[in-house]
């Protein structure tokens, strides 16, 4: 995938729309999934990853030429995206699934995103996504998409500098242990971490705005992508209940407490 | 009232009533909205008037910097730092 001939950045943006963080999640009474008549909003790594694309926005002011968001998702979708656009992206594609349809699985996401990058007249240099999704955690979306597209990809970035005259990044990783530096070569992949920023909040005249940018729908039959989850979910439980602790008025009853327990002294 | 001070206070109003949407309901976020509004609809004094925009302004910041900080310690508990898996070696954290 040739990226953009001038020494401008495209940067796409993909966003989900998922249930929110404040929500109390409950399983349904089959027990085949969580109950999703509940608030939805942009899965907050999404958002840091719209965040960063306006920041670097800021920071590189006319190298970026273009900030796209997409999201597949149900019609309601669309609210996901308006946030994005009041954020500061110039326009979305929102590639629709009938409601009610499951969402579909990290490879199928990643074979979407990879057909429309290729679709881009003017290329895409830049992806930005979040690390994971807060619905299902999987954490595999960039990781695929990178190894289709065969890009370079810097995932659980916490800090990113792009130097658009040589077309290279610098991204700090968190990873178990510490921080890794990588040096990378656009196009490319970068999955966001938590620390990367703060995202900005949507105010309403932004909200306002957003109405008017773009928005370019697709659906899967257009893109020629099968959305079929090849997963099949046999079960969800809560997990099981936390045992309460309880409180001893003193050392010979936290004894007996133990003893009771099964813990038994050693001998010295 | 100078017309772009009613302008600027209709504004504020109406993000106000938007952030409230997600406060604490026993609060009544939107009836104290109300109820202070009302209460200086009286103002003349552009200078008071100014006063009690700003008051409204520094509401905004504060109800954004409790949903952002509400936010933050939900996310830091979903995902400890350090959790942030390079599970090459299998390791569970």
């Amino acid at each position: 995938m040739r990226p953009s001939a001038v020494r401008l950045l495209n940067i796409l943006v993909p966003v989900k729309r998922a249930v929110d963080f404040a929500v109390k999640i409950r399983v349904n009474p089959e027990q085949t999934g969580i109950d999703l008549n509940v608030k939805h909003s942009m899965n907050p790594f999404d958002e840091i990853a719209v965040e960063e694309a306006v920041r670097l926005r800021e920071r590189l002011k006319d190298a970026v030429k273009s900030i796209k968001v997409v999201t597949i998702g149900p019609p309601k979708a669309v609210e996901t995206l308006r946030t994005a656009l009041a954020m500061g992206a110039d326009s979305a594609i929102h590639v629709e699934i009938p409601e009610g349809t499951p969402s579909p699985e990290p490879l199928a996401v990643a074979k979407t995103l990879r057909e429309l990058v290729m679709r881009q007249k003017e290329g895409v240099d830049l992806i930005i996504m979040g690390k994971q999704a807060i619905d299902d955690d999987a954490g595999q979306t960039g990781q695929m998409l990178a190894g289709l597209m065969d890009w370079a990809q810097a995932t659980f970035a916490s800090k990113v500098d792009v130097d658009p005259s040589t077309k290279a990044a610098n991204v700090t990783r968190e990873i178990d242990g510490g921080l890794e530096q990588l040096k990378c070569q656009l196009p490319m992949v970068i999955t966001t971490d938590l620390r990367l920023n703060e995202p900005r909040y949507a105010s309403l005249p932004n909200i306002m705005k957003a109405k008017k940018k773009p928005i370019e729908k697709f659906t899967p039959a257009d893109l020629g992508v099968d959305l079929t989850p090849r997963l099949r979910t046999l079960k969800v439980t809560e997990p099981p209940k936390r045992v309460g602790g309880g409180k001893v008025a003193n050392v010979d009853e936290l004894l007996v407490k133990l003893k009771e327990a099964g813990i038994t002294p050693k001998r010295a | 009232m100078a017309s772009s001070q009613r302008l600027r206070a209709l504004a504020l109003y109406k993000e106000l009533h938007r952030l409230g949407r997600e406060f604490e309901p026993s609060y009544d976020f939107h009836g104290k909205l109300r109820r202070l509004y009302e209460k200086s609809r009286h103002l003349t004094d552009e200078g008071e008037i100014e006063k009690a925009i700003q008051f409204g302004e520094y509401i905004k910041n504060e109800t954004l910097a409790l949903y952002s900080l509400r936010k933050y310690r939900h996310l830091r508990r979903m995902y400890p730092s350090g959790s942030s898996g390079d599970n090459s070696n299998g390791t569970m954290y």
